[in-house]
C-alpha cells in the first residue's frame, strides 16, 4: 500500500519498489527526496513521523552509476509502518536535498553524511564535520580512502 | 670520594631521604581517570568496594589534572581528542606518571583505522602498560603495584 501511494505520486521519478526481507523499499530521483519526505510526512495515511535514520552507502568496488546511495529510514508511530527511501547520488553532482526543515532530526544524520561521504546536502543550516576535526582531509567512510591513512593532530605523522 | 670524606658525607641521609619520599608518594597517589571508553567499567570495579583501590593508597580521583599525580588513560583516544590528552598531561605538575589501561591505549588494541591513535606513548610518555580488553581489576592492581615499585626506586 505504501509504495503503490508513492508510485502513484511520483510516477517515473520511482525507479524501483521491492520488498527485501519484509522491508518495504522505493528507489527515487534524488530530485524529489524533499518533496517525497513532504509527502510521506504529511499524508494522513502515511504520517511518517520518524526519520530513524539517514546514511548513505559507496558502491565503488561494484562499478555502479551512480557511485552513492543515500538511503533514509522511515517510521510511522500512529500507523506502525516503515518504509526505506534510497536515491542515488553519482560523483559528478554531489548533493542532494537537505531535510532539516521537515525532520529535524536529520540536521545531524546529514552532518554524518557529509563528514563520512562527502555529499553535499543542499539547505542544510550549518553543514559541517560532526565526527571528524576540521583539519581532517577527505572522507573516510568512502572505498578509495586508504584504511591505514592517519591524519594526526599531534606526535608524528604515519 | 676519597675515604677520609667518607664520614662527612651526605650519602647516608640521602638515600634514605630517597626512600622516604618514595614511600610517601607511592602510598597517596591522586590519581586523574581520563575515561573514554569500555574500559571504565574496569576502572569503577577497581575503584569500588570489591577490589577497593583505597588498599594501595590510590584512592582519591581528582577531576583537575592540576591536582592529580597519575595519569589513568582509560580507553581508546582518538586522533581527534589526543590534543586534550596532551594537555591534560601537561597541565599536571611534576612529579607525574601515566598509566595506559587497557590495549587501545598501550597499542590502539583491535583498531586500525584513519581514527585511533595507535598507543599513547606516541603523545606522552607512558610509565606502566595494563594490557587487556578490558583489564580484569586483578590486572588494573597488579600494575598499579609495578607503578609503586617504580616510584620507589625513583630519587626524590
Amino acid at each position: 500500500m505504501i509504495l503503490e501511494k508513492i508510485k502513484e505520486k511520483f510516477l517515473d521519478d520511482v525507479y524501483e519498489t521491492f520488498e527485501f526481507r519484509g522491508d518495504l523499499v522505493a528507489v527515487v530521483n534524488k530530485d524529489i527526496v524533499r518533496e517525497l519526505a513532504q509527502y510521506l510526512k504529511t499524508d494522513p495515511v502515511l504520517d511518517f513521523n520518524i526519520l530513524m535514520d539517514l546514511t548513505a552507502v559507496d558502491y565503488l568496488w561494484q562499478e555502479r552509476k551512480p557511485r552513492f546511495d543515500v538511503v533514509y529510514h522511515l517510521y510511522s508511530l500512529s500507523q506502525n509502518h516503515r518504509v526505506r527511501i534510497k536515491a542515488g547520488v553519482d560523483e559528478k553532482d554531489l548533493t542532494i536535498d537537505s531535510l532539516v526543515s521537515i525532520w529535524p532530526v536529520a540536521d545531524w544524520f546529514e552532518r554524518e553524511v557529509w563528514d563520512m561521504f562527502g555529499i553535499k546536502f543542499k539547505g542544510h543550516p550549518n553543514l559541517k564535520r560532526i565526527l571528524m576535526y576540521e583539519e581532517f582531509k577527505g572522507h573516510p567512510l568512502r572505498k578509495d580512502y586508504p584504511y591505514n591513512k592517519r591524519q594526526p593532530l599531534v606526535g608524528p605523522q604515519n | 670520594m676519597k675515604p677520609e670524606n667518607q664520614a662527612a658525607s651526605p650519602g647516608f641521609f640521602t638515600s634514605k631521604l630517597n626512600d622516604m619520599v618514595g614511600w610517601a608518594r607511592k602510598y597517596s597517589l591522586f590519581q586523574y581517570p581520563f575515561v573514554t571508553a569500555c574500559c571504565g567499567m574496569e576502572y569503577m570495579s577497581v575503584a569500588c568496594a570489591h577490589y577497593d583501590i583505597d588498599r594501595f593508597g590510590a584512592g582519591l580521583p581528582r577531576f583537575s589534572p592540576r591536582q592529580s599525580d597519575v595519569l589513568m588513560v582509560v580507553g581508546t583516544i582518538s586522533h581527534k581528542l589526543a590534543p586534550v590528552l596532551k594537555q591534560i598531561y601537561d597541565q599536571m605538575c611534576d612529579p607525574k606518571w601515566v598509566v595506559a589501561f587497557g590495549v587501545c591505549t598501550c597499542t590502539g588494541g583491535f583498531y586500525d583505522n584513519y581514527a585511533t591513535v595507535m598507543g599513547i606513548d606516541t603523545i606522552i610518555p607512558v610509565d606502566v602498560y595494563i594490557p587487556g580488553c578490558p583489564p580484569r581489576p586483578e590486572n588494573v592492581l597488579d600494575g598499579l603495584m609495578k607503578l609503586q615499585e617504580k616510584i620507589q626506586r625513583q630519587p626524590a
